[in-house]
């Protein structure tokens, strides 16, 4: 049997560190060696494989990809990897908390079953989450300023679930 | 009721044994065949039939259509799970794939029933036979029980997934799973009485919500294989086109392309029963952005086809000369239409012109395929999943049970998908690259390579007697069928653009439709709803015509049409019958709800609008005003019966979206074309209607019926926009006569 050579755990030697751009997404850092100009979109989903950021249009006018860079509510597919050096993003699948309980906004959605084909929901739950960061109660003209498209109609649901997630939300906070 | 089960059904209804216990009925596919018996516990994702109860009684519960958001999967589930009397709780929904193996002679032989996302059918077929599926678990499980207690099977009653004896000793079905299939399957089923249902008639929520809010639900456009290439192609912007020069040098410079194919020239045999597929230049690369710029830096020159794509105002402009020649097809001639009006007292004209419309589905079509000499399998959002079947088969030349096609939930459909041009081009280039190929369309190209609703024009004249009775009614509708080049001979292709027992035919003695053929290369096909989704405009913005004329109140001369209630034949899909008491009863129910006798505000006007599309009956009732040029919906309500309703909630919802869905529509859709190209190429010059420029609700009136279900997901659509139409009339007495209602109205503010 051939025998290998012993290599003590303190030589074990890595491969040089390679130049990219560093994001944390989602609490988990991840270092982005391709290309620069690559959006933000295709790197969650080609590369990361969060496909809760939809694919849904060219001009930035849908909504399906919307995402949350340091905060503040953007179109992951309007926003290259090269503006993203140590950005905070949030997508969908950041909502709910490390032990799989549910953002007051989740929750709300399945409470008012805030669904139909459910392709934009996620992109809806992110808008309305900076809705709510910035509008902790909401009005309804607050709400119709989410420009998020559906053609399944489901805006009265979601209009009613961003409401319920409010009341919650703002109970949590007065905990 | 009890009903003893034919062949047809019995074969639903294999029972099957495992090893860990789970009581399967329904049908084993290959893949389950495939499958060790110890395994199939665990192997959820290749189950293929209706029912496993697991030892720890979990019930999963396979849904057979595909999910494109008309809630099939939950309403399908419920209807098994009513007759099992299953715990809901303990309910796990999977999508099935398409069933199907081999017949023996290399012929497909479908093992699932119905398939599709086609026609709101899918509640219906499920009522017919998938009740039975679930009656038969629940006589398995009963049986499994007598023996255990040993007691009559008869005196054992069920719920929540319990068999309970007379005397209140209980088992759980999962503590009966193991025995009941060993049980051969029934002959006979009972059906419960619907007055012991506890799911059906009963909101429930969707089955994939919780899969949704949190990102974890796979559409087909976020599924890979291992090594699969991301394609892209660039199709001749020309319906009918060809290549005519291509330099690819520097696209494939670009790294991580890995394939430049050409696809020259229209085929016109591909793919089965629908439109050419496009000429094209595919580019495969590693990921989906390398792709889209290798593309973009291919340099192409089209050759236009043998026939321009002609926009709306092209096909209008010879509209005159063409009514006053014979139409392509009489359709339906009752009495004598031109003895009527020479005998009238007065008569009301007018014509309505309807907008081609796309799609604009949220997912793009897309398709992932993997063909290899001995099995396909494809990953795509389908309606017609045979149909994606038959160009898989007909591309590989494989046999049925080599063909794997999965049904992943679908970012809306809407018709779209009836055609299967994308699976045609995925399975195309996964042939030819020979790896894995995951097609992706982008938006603009959905834009550009839709098959979309045609343009259509309707030329009404009524005829009117001393009493404003409507003696006459002649209907001259002209469009471009949509069956052009899908197989139909010429004196059929007005099949897709005209129903000829629509009302008023039946109510009016001297009635007469015509079609006329117009001609496009623009393709065209199925659109939510159909042909109901643009002919109930022409019908209810008329009928409010006629009462403007003759000084009548809309609502009063929609009634005295409909008259007393009766059941008129109607051949189309919906009948046999069209029972006008139904709709008058919808009808009156939206007025009432938006106070159509109360007074109204300065400025505001109702409009009413009612439609029967699918065997389900529909009214409108629309309240708006118009100022200073803006248009504000303020109040919405929609009144259907639907016969039975299986799921409230998921029904509800189908009605508010396709009520917004026929709205935003009209307000401002539609598709232009210039020097035979698609002009719009996304969202921004096609702009589906934001939650501001929609009412804030809609009221749904639900009318409680026992009649068989007739669907749901497209009966609110055709009277939505009438309703606005009128609405606006009443509000400005502006008569709007062209769809989309925003540019028209404003032109004749």
């Amino acid at each position: 049997m051939a025998r290998f050579p012993q290599i003590p755990p303190g030589h074990l030697v890595g491969e040089p560190t390679r130049p990219g751009i560093d994001v944390t997404v989602n609490g988990e850092r991840f270092r982005h060696t391709g290309d620069p100009a690559l959006p933000l979109l295709w790197y969650l989903r080609d590369v990361l494989r969060l496909t809760g950021c939809k694919y849904g249009c060219d001009d930035a006018s849908c909504g399906t990809c919307s995402v949350l860079i340091d905060g503040k509510l953007a179109r992951a597919c309007e926003s290259p990897m090269s503006q993203l050096a140590g950005s905070k993003i949030t997508t969908v699948e950041g909502l709910a908390d490390a032990n799989g309980n549910l953002h007051p906004l989740q929750q709300a959605w399945i409470d008012e079953d805030a669904i139909l084909c459910g392709y934009c929901q996620p992109g809806m739950l992110i808008a309305a989450l900076d809705l709510l960061m910035r509008k902790p109660s909401p009005t309804d003209d607050d709400i119709d300023t989410i420009g998020n498209l559906c053609r399944c109609g489901s805006y009265p649901r979601v209009r009613r679930a961003v409401k319920r997630a409010a009341i919650v939300m703002t109970k949590d906070a007065h905990k | 009721m009890s009903r003893a089960l034919d062949a047809e059904r019995r074969r639903f209804l294999k029972v099957l044994g495992t090893a860990s216990g789970a009581l399967i009925v329904g049908v084993p596919l290959r893949a389950l065949a495939d499958t060790p018996d110890e395994l199939l516990g665990q192997v959820v994702l290749q189950l293929s039939t209706y029912v496993r109860i697991e030892a720890d009684g979990t019930i999963a519960i396979g849904a057979r259509d595909p999910e494109i958001g008309q809630g099939i999967r939950t309403s399908e589930a419920r209807i098994v799970a009513e007759e099992m009397d299953a715990d809901w709780l303990r309910v796990r929904v999977l999508p099935l794939a398409l069933g199907v193996t081999d017949d023996g002679n290399g012929e497909p032989n479908w093992t699932l029933g119905h398939q599709e996302a086609r026609g709101s059918t899918g509640v219906p077929a499920a009522w017919n036979d998938l009740r039975d599926v679930g009656a038969a678990a629940r006589a398995l499980l009963v049986q499994a029980a007598a023996q255990r207690f040993g007691v009559a099977a008869s005196s054992l009653r069920t719920n929540l997934s319990q068999v309970i004896t007379a005397d209140g000793r209980k088992l759980d079905y999962g503590d009966l799973a193991a025995d009941a299939s060993l049980l051969p399957a029934p002959q006979r089923v009972v059906l419960k009485d619907s007055s012991r249902f506890r799911l059906i008639g009963q909101d429930a929520g969707d089955v994939d919500a919780r899969d949704i809010v949190t990102g974890a639900q796979r559409y087909a456009i976020d599924q890979w294989f291992a090594g699969t290439l991301v394609a892209v192609i660039a199709r001749c912007p020309y319906p009918g086109g060809s290549l005519k020069k291509l330099d690819n040098t520097q696209t494939r410079a670009i790294k991580g392309v890995e394939q430049v194919l050409v696809l020259p020239r229209p085929n016109p045999a591909l793919p089965l029963g629908t439109r050419p597929l496009a000429a094209g230049v595919a580019v495969l690369a590693a990921d989906t952005w390398t792709a889209l710029r290798a593309r973009d830096a291919l340099v192409i020159e089209w050759n236009t086809g043998k026939q321009i794509a002609l926009g709306d105002d092209a096909l209008a402009a010879p509209l005159d000369a063409r009514f006053d020649s014979a139409p392509t097809t009489m359709v339906r001639n009752d009495g004598d239409v031109d003895h009527a009006r020479r005998l009238a007292h007065r008569a009301v004209q007018a014509r309505y012109e309807i907008a081609t419309v796309a799609h604009a589905e949220l997912e793009p079509p897309n398709c992932l395929a993997r063909i290899e000499d001995d099995r396909a399998r494809i990953v795509a959002p389908l309606q017609n999943p045979r149909g994606a079947f038959d160009v898989v088969r007909r591309l590989t030349g494989l046999l049925p049970s080599q063909i794997d096609v999965q049904l992943p939930r679908s970012g809306g459909g809407f018709g779209r998908r009836l055609d299967n041009d994308h699976v045609a081009e995925a399975v195309l280039l996964a042939k030819a690259a020979r790896k894995p190929v995951k097609l992706i369309w982008t938006q603009a190209d959905a834009f550009a390579h839709d098959c979309y609703r045609p343009f259509v024009v309707h030329d009404l004249t009524a005829s009117l007697d001393r009493k404003n009775t409507i003696t006459g009614w002649r209907q001259r509708i002209a469009s471009t069928s949509r069956l052009v080049g899908r197989g139909e001979p010429a004196d059929r292709l007005w099949l897709s653009e005209v129903h000829p027992d629509d009302l008023p035919a039946g109510l009016i003695p001297n009635l007469q439709r015509e079609w006329f053929a117009l001609d496009s290369a623009l393709p065209r096909g199925n659109w939510r709803a159909g042909a109901h989704g643009v002919n109930a405009f022409a019908m209810q913005v008329f009928l409010d015509e006629i009462a403007h004329a003759t000084k009548q109140d809309p609502l009063q001369l929609r009634l005295d049409l409909l008259g007393v209630p009766q059941q008129l034949p109607y051949r189309g899909h919906g009948g046999p019958v069209l029972d006008t008491g139904r709709l008058a009863g919808v009808l009156k129910l939206a007025a009432d709800a938006i106070g159509w006798t109360k007074a109204r505000r300065d400025g505001h006007g109702i409009g009413l609008a009612f439609h029967f599309t699918y065997g389900g009956y529909v009214a409108h009732a629309l309240e708006v005003s118009v100022t200073v040029g803006k248009l504000t919906i303020h109040d919405a309500v929609v009144a259907a019966d639907l016969g039975r309703i299986v799921n409230p909630l998921g029904a509800r919802a189908a009605l508010v979206g396709a009520t917004l869905d026929g709205l935003s529509t009209a307000l401002d859709l539609s598709i232009t074309v210039k020097n035979g190209r698609i002009e719009q190429q996304g969202f921004h010059e096609y702009p589906l209607a934001t939650m501001a420029q929609l009412p804030r609700d809609v009221q749904v009136i639900l009318v409680p019926a026992q009649t068989t279900p007739a669907g749901a997901f497209e009966m609110g659509l055709p009277s939505a926009a009438p309703a606005l139409a009128n609405a606006i009339f009443a509000a400005t007495t502006v008569r709007v006569r062209k769809l989309p209602i925003l540019p028209e109205l404003m032109r004749l503010l």
